[in-house]
């Protein structure tokens, strides 16, 4: 859901709206109280359901075919306590063989609402760069060319940030195997792949066990 | 944007103690929302909660209570209470109004037109404190006071709260149109405008709510 008064254009809109919703009230309130009453009910509900429905529609982002030459390959792998899981590693590796690949991790600075809306972000940034220095460091041991950023604290708006800023040909998106993904449950993945107009890849990583498989690469247009 | 790029040295500097030359890291926040919205946001919210309870008991009496006919009988006439509601139509187009003076004064800083940010300032506050003095007056000829019945004293309460807020809204313009005048604010660096219109406009929004349901339903 968006803030209504989230500037000042949109606090002045939000002000025209509430005189039309007051406005059908009032006429309805004059032909009848059960009219207007009706309306007032009619009228709050198609908000609500307005709201909710704008809140799940996803608009892909348009993505612009990164101007690199060919036979590059730039992967934007967007993890967070997993990023050092060796599926992942190995992932990124298979998917790097036989290119020139560049790959770019965001690992999106986790924080709790409450620090969130308090802008108190620092420990989630700190920790999150801790995550980001140790992948970058193993994936560099691996051969990989691997740079990488602290991202949103929403994974979602951390993975449209690394698109718009690195142009990517694919995603992966690394997460704890479904029954302890919060990511999952709050469907982050789902969500990429309805947003985001490039193949992604989905790569499940159990760090309490030592040999996991990834789930099937999942690609989408 | 929220992707920032922080390398390892950026992040070991900025936390980094005793050397003279280094300086507190920079800030981070959201893309989504400034820590500025944030507060406004807040402040609204609780705001809300404030109206929210006064109309509670504005509905307690009518609704719960079950008073017939509405509004009540007024025990020194013996006729209803008489509600302004044409002068308040006519403060709520007042007020309406400087919102639009609000907006363009907004609109005008963002395009770097002093004159009509100035302009639209002035008359911001004008308007604003003509709606102000209307509602002062209004209440000298309404008739009854905050002690007569419970109706009396939830519509006091619920339009005199408004009417603070109006003030203080006045005081905030007054701040911003001394400030415009002295040539601050530009395209680039205006949140003050911002949030003050956010406000203006909340205010707005509130006596909509508050006419439409104490003077007109």
């Amino acid at each position: 859901m968006r803030n209504p008064f989230r500037s000042e254009e949109e606090a002045f809109r939000f002000v025209w709206l509430t005189i039309l919703y007051s406005a059908l009230i009032v006429a309805g309130s004059f032909i009848n109280v059960w009219v207007g009453l009706a309306v007032f009910l009619v009228e709050t509900a198609f908000i609500v359901w307005w709201i909710f429905r704008r809140g799940r529609r996803e608009q892909p982002i348009p993505q612009v075919p990164p101007p690199h030459p060919e036979g590059e390959r730039r992967i934007l792998v967007v993890a967070n306590e997993t990023v050092g899981g060796e599926p992942l590693l190995q992932e990124i590796r298979r998917r790097s063989e036989g290119v020139d690949e560049h790959v770019f991790v965001v690992v999106p600075a986790l924080n709790s609402p409450i620090r969130h809306w308090t802008s108190d972000e620092d420990g989630a940034r700190e920790a999150a760069q801790k995550r980001l220095e140790d992948s970058l460091a193993s994936l560099r041991a691996s051969g990989v060319d691997a740079r990488g950023e602290i991202g949103d604290s929403d994974p979602l708006q951390a993975i449209e940030d690394g698109i718009r800023t690195y142009a990517p040909d694919e995603l992966i998106i690394s997460t704890h195997p479904p029954e302890r993904s919060h990511w999952l449950e709050r469907g982050v993945v789902a969500g990429a792949r309805e947003r985001f107009a490039l193949p992604v890849t989905h790569v499940v990583v159990d760090l309490g066990m030592p040999s996991v498989g990834s789930e099937p690469p999942g690609l989408q247009k | 944007m929220g992707a920032r790029a922080v390398s390892a040295a950026a992040g070991a500097q900025g936390h980094g103690h005793g050397d003279a030359t280094l300086h507190p890291p920079p800030i981070h926040y959201s893309s989504r929302i400034a820590p500025v919205i944030v507060g406004i946001f807040l402040f609204i919210g609780s705001e809300i909660m404030l109206f929210g309870s006064f109309f509670t008991v504005y509905f307690f009496d009518r609704v719960v209570n079950n008073v017939h006919p509405w509004p009540p009988i007024d025990p020194a006439t013996g006729h209803p209470f008489e509600r302004p509601w044409f002068v308040a139509l006519v403060n709520t187009c007042i007020l309406v109004t400087s919102s639009f003076t609000m907006h363009w004064a907004t609109v005008s800083v963002k395009r770097n037109n002093r004159a009509g940010f100035q302009a639209g300032m002035v008359l911001t506050i004008l308007l604003g404190l003509t709606f102000l003095l209307t509602q002062v007056i209004e209440y000298h000829r309404l008739g009854f006071n905050t002690s007569d019945t419970a109706f009396a004293a939830t519509f006091f309460g619920l339009t005199g709260l408004h009417g603070c807020h109006v003030f203080i809204g006045l005081l905030i313009l007054t701040v911003m149109a001394v400030r415009a005048f002295r040539g601050h604010f530009s395209p680039e660096h205006h949140h003050g405008i911002e949030v003050g219109g956010i406000y203006w406009h909340f205010v707005d929004v509130m006596w909509i709510v508050v006419y439409v349901t104490v003077y007109i339903l």
